[in-house]
């Protein structure tokens, strides 16, 4: 078997001794014996590494790793700077807890003040927490941010993240609050709701670029919100901000975004990024950690966390969320990410996208049965028809180590990150015309 | 601990200060005392009706937060703004440093003299 | 220590991406941003320098011993992050068709053969991304079980007194309002408070046992057979799992619904705050009602009529279930409850060499942790919980947790977990020995730690006062 057990036999004993007791058992006294168990529990024997390790190895084989990823839709195949992992698989970062004491953790709350700066810069908004569990968490926290004794309706635009705006749903449930679905119309949410907001309205929740890819009129969602005196918010795509207008420029109130595609592994779903920003005025109501700047008793600058009496463990019931940790290693590989590629790598990455996908659409618009669905502007994903049974396409494309678009019904939902060049995507219509016999 | 004369109080160590047909309320010395430094405090809205006991403002310090209950009913006429800016304010001189001022006061039975209150923070401790 | 945008240079950058091989072609103007994020420009040599500084003045399991009670800073196996780097899981999209991630699916019904196993539940989601987060799944399980069934006047929570904030905090993002009860002189949960508390609005009770003082409720069957004889559910905060895992099975102990700590109780690293798991483990009564992953469902298991919903995207931290799974296939049947039974003995180990110095909040038999209570101390010497806890930053050591749990004052709760050897346990014991010495010898000097750390004492009342929570560019 596998231990990570120090102490040898021999010193077991003594150390029962040494507490007057005989056995291990012994320590267990207040159980009651009709539930202390006689033998272990019913799992396998334990293994050395070696062993455990090969079977772990051969689970991961039986999955398929495509060479070539065509799919997006909140999880997105974006190139990882060497340096990413190598900074954050330091032990340090790996394995300290929340950095509680700031005396001896100046350097993870430095990485956190940094993170919080760097989202700031990102997204042109003022303030940003630590980071929560995922996008679409913080959407949902970012919905509950909003919420007041005179408003608490949210509406929700349709065109978002079907994820996205099922766990929205699910935070409005469990507190009771009234969750309402901005229609749509040709991919892009129907502005008409918005324009007789009722007085209770918390919020309005939009994706840009929306789950099709589409640019939704945001700045004009953020302004007919706030006509209505409710708040905005805006689901984002980091990548995008590389070169696409950001919340903090069309006045959004709370922006929030899935931080995977920052040097975030696809990793099955997860463990990923939420990021949280917003405006000034809202920073008392974010949810979990902040770190901020200070000095010690010398003068010397510090980092703490700071303004916590907003959390659970001080405001308990009272406190508006129960998020207690951040995703601070996720949070660093974000920071390392932005910081590998500058100002410049990130508008270059952006670009790449931005090109790549429409060269593709181009070329894939001309094969027969593959026109795109909708006709507006794009990012980095668009919808198309698709001539066959989309997962009979699905599967051919797999043979050729092709993820194809996610199936949407009968369509199919395209992406094209940097990794794509154009001989690639010269390729892939390739296979597409063999497949479908064109 | 200061607890001057011309004020009454309330078992929650809120002071109440009348003024005519108003009164200020803010916390007492050794509620500020026991708190600490504060570091902010959030203050209710103009126009908010209140029972006794009613939580209408809640002070932050770093590693606590508390609620301030309402001493007596009445509606919120004004609230101190200076206090967003300058919690310390409160540290400073609880007495001078009022957090709302209410009007059609009601429920004032439960409020106590200053000896009253002196007996009371005696009892506590 | 320099801020990495002091560290930027304007026109620096590395070189990562190919040259554009397309046609050109530029975004709107509309569409497109107007002012350029003040990202650093920086070479690479200056970014890893920067970071290898900053976990310079970081401070892991791996530096040294880190009894913050509560946590469970056990060490992080290294085998775990080979595994969770292998392309096989690490470049899964998470929307792949089924045929395509057989390996993936292995590993979270392996994982939840066996945490059901050693939870003794029938059931349990991954989706939850953190402890906090399965608490308010349970809770959703909870509020849904009871709907189900018309029962819509159980709005309340009994917590304990001693409980986590994150409890009644959850509670409140459900809609229901929380109940305190007392401690009793033990620490435990007192019986009395608990039945006159109990009726028909009652949806469950939300417990930690072995609880916050690191205590096992002798009572706890008597406890969860009265919250389901009023018709409550009984919740299980795993918090403190590595304690008894392998011993006895919440299931057992009359628990409806729990939540574990992957990153506590099963080795995975905490990295600064997270990511950890929370995966939710229920009975059969609930299975129906667990989370599910909208999209995912179409690919997997087709729709779930009855699921609460989803509380994050897809299907959970998936490579924190990778590493421990690993780690369970390690220790296997033999290996779990040795190393609780470890944790457990090293706890009261320490507490045994500790506790004629520092008075224990309750002297009895510990689980995994025990809490000292410095009140005595500080009102002989006017040295506090928070004094000793910075003297021992300058002893190399990470304090204990400090004012926590809220039942006992001036505490220091400790948890030196399984892994740590009989030196390091001895060693902290002298240290806190001659703490106590100079509690009485020199009292001034401990308001004066710590000494050798990069910072001293920060002003935290300044930083909540003026709040500085992103660099200021100079203009």
């Amino acid at each position: 078997m596998g231990s990570y057990l120090p102490s040898t036999a021999g010193e077991r004993q003594e150390m029962l001794k040494t507490i007057g007791l005989e056995h291990l058992q012994d320590l267990y006294r207040d159980v009651p014996g009709s539930v202390l168990l006689a033998d272990s529990v019913d799992i396998p024997e334990g293994q050395p590494e070696m062993v455990v390790r090969s079977k772990m190895e051969a689970m991961a084989a039986r999955n398929t790793v495509f060479p070539t990823v065509l799919r997006g839709a909140g999880s997105y195949d974006h190139y990882i700077p060497a340096i990413v992992s190598t900074v954050t698989s330091k032990e340090e970062f790996l394995t300290t807890y929340t950095p509680y004491q700031a005396e001896i953790s100046q350097g993870v709350l430095q990485s956190i003040f940094e993170y919080q700066t760097l989202m700031c810069e990102l997204t042109g908004m003022d303030v940003s927490n630590a980071s929560i569990y995922d996008g679409a968490s913080a959407a949902a926290e970012a919905v509950m941010m909003t919420q007041t004794r005179e408003r608490s309706k949210v509406y929700v635009a349709s065109t978002a993240h079907p994820e996205v705006i099922q766990t929205i749903k699910t935070y409005c449930w469990g507190r009771g609050i009234a969750f309402v679905e901005i229609p749509q119309k040709d991919g892009l949410l129907d502005r008409h709701t918005l324009e007789t907001l009722p007085a209770d309205t918390a919020c309005v929740y939009i994706q840009q670029p929306n789950f099709y890819g589409l640019f939704e009129d945001a700045q004009q969602v953020a302004m007919l919100a706030h006509q209505a005196g409710a708040k905005a918010v805006m689901g984002f795509y980091p990548i995008s901000l590389g070169i696409c207008k950001t919340p903090g420029e069309m006045d959004f109130d709370i922006a929030v975004g899935e931080g995977q595609s920052l040097g975030i592994p696809m990793s099955w779903g997860g463990p990923y990024l939420g990021i949280m920003t917003a405006k000034k005025d809202m920073m008392r109501m974010l949810p979990g950690r902040i770190a901020g700047e200070t000095v010690d008793n010398e003068g010397r600058r510090a980092f703490v966390l700071t303004l916590q009496a907003r959390e659970q463990h001080i405001r308990r019931e009272k406190a508006s969320s129960n998020v207690c940790t951040n995703q601070a290693l996720c949070a660093m590989t974000a920071a390392v990410y932005l910081a590998a590629m500058g100002p410049q790598g990130l508008r270059e990455v952006a670009q790449l996208c931005y090109e790549g996908a429409h060269y593709f659409g181009d070329e894939l618009s001309k094969l027969k049965g593959f026109e795109r669905v909708h006709q507006t502007e794009f990012f980095n994903e668009f919808m198309s028809c698709c001539p066959m049974d989309v997962h009979a396409f699905e599967a051919e494309m797999a043979k050729h180590g092709i993820l194809c678009g996610l199936t949407v019904d009968d369509k199919l939902l395209w992406c094209v990150t940097e990794k794509m060049d154009k001989a690639a995507i010269d390729g892939v219509i390739a296979v597409i015309r063999e497949v479908c016999g064109q | 601990m200061k607890v001057p004369n011309d004020l009454l109080y309330y078992k929650s160590h809120e002071w109440v200060k009348m003024e005519g047909d108003t009164a200020l309320v803010g916390i007492t010395d050794y509620a500020q005392n026991e708190l600490g430094d504060l570091v902010y405090i959030n203050l209710p809205n103009v126009g908010d009706e209140l029972s006794r006991d009613d939580a209408f403002a809640d002070v932050e310090s770093v590693k606590a937060v508390s609620d301030v209950l309402s001493p007596l009913a009445g509606r919120v006429s004004e609230v101190n703004e200076e206090l967003i800016d300058a919690p310390e304010l409160i540290n400073k001189n609880a007495y001078t440093a009022w957090i709302i001022r209410l009007k059609d006061l009601g429920d004032m039975d439960e409020l106590m003299s200053a000896q009253e209150y002196e007996e009371f923070l005696k009892k506590e401790a | 220590m320099k801020l990495i945008f002091e560290r930027s240079v304007s026109g620096r950058r590395t070189h990562l991406t190919p040259k554009s091989t397309f046609p050109s072609k530029e975004l709107p103007q509309a569409l497109a941003r107007a002012k350029q994020p003040k990202l650093p420009e920086m070479s690479e040599v200056a970014i890893s320098r920067h970071y290898t500084q900053l976990a310079k003045q970081t401070f892991g399991v791996n530096n040294g011993f880190y009894p913050l009670g509560s946590c469970t800073m056990k060490y992080n196996p290294r085998v775990n992050e080979a595994v969770a780097a292998l392309p096989g899981f690490a470049r899964m999209h998470p929307l792949q068709p089924k045929a395509t991630v057989s390996g993936c699916r292995e590993v979270l019904d392996t994982a939840r053969a066996h945490l059901c196993e050693i939870t003794g539940m029938d059931d349990m989601t991954f989706q939850p991304a953190a402890g906090a987060h399965g608490e308010y799944v349970g809770l959703l399980l909870m509020k849904q079980y009871h709907q189900s069934r018309g029962d819509h006047k159980r709005t309340r929570v009994l917590i304990p007194d001693s409980a986590h904030g994150t409890n009644p905090a959850s509670a409140s993002m459900v809609g229901f309002t929380v109940t305190h009860i007392p401690s009793d002189v033990e620490g435990c949960v007192d019986l009395k408070a608990l039945k006159a508390a109990l009726d028909d609005t009652v949806a469950g009770l939300m417990l930690t046992n072995p609880n916050t003082v690191g205590i096992f409720d002798p009572n706890i069957l008597d406890i969860t057979r009265l919250v389901h004889d009023a018709g409550g559910l009984n919740y299980y905060d795993g918090a403190n799992l590595n304690a008894i895992m392998g011993w006895v099975r919440p299931g057992d102990m009359g628990f409806d619904v729990i939540h574990l700590n992957l990153h506590k109780t099963f080795s995975t690293p905490h990295g600064g705050g997270g990511p950890g798991a929370g995966p939710v483990g229920c009975k059969k009564l609930l299975s129906g009602f667990l989370p599910m992953s909208h999209m995912g469902s179409r690919i997997w298991e087709g729709e779930k009529p009855d699921s609460v919903g989803q509380v994050r995207a897809f299907y959970g931290n998936f490579l924190v279930v990778v590493r421990a799974l690993t780690y369970i296939l390690t220790l296997g049947k033999e290996g779990i409850p040795q190393a609780s039974g470890m944790a457990v003995l090293n706890a009261n180990y320490l507490m045994h060499k500790v506790k004629d110095a520092f008075p224990l909040a309750y002297d009895r038999i510990c689980m995994h942790e025990f809490v000292l209570t410095l009140e005595s101390v500080r009102k002989e010497t006017g040295v506090s919980a928070l004094d000793v806890a910075k003297c021992l930053l300058d002893y190399g050591m990470h304090p204990p947790t400090m004012y926590f749990p809220l039942v006992v004052k001036e505490a220091l709760m400790v948890e030196p977990t399984e892994t740590e050897n009989r030196e390091t346990l001895d060693e902290a014991a002298e240290v806190l020995l001659a703490i106590r010495e100079m509690t009485k010898t020199r009292p001034e000097k401990l308001h004066l730690c710590p000494n050798t750390t990069p910072i001293g004492r920060p002003d935290e009342v300044g930083a909540a006062r003026n709040p500085r929570v992103r660099y200021q560019f100079p203009d």
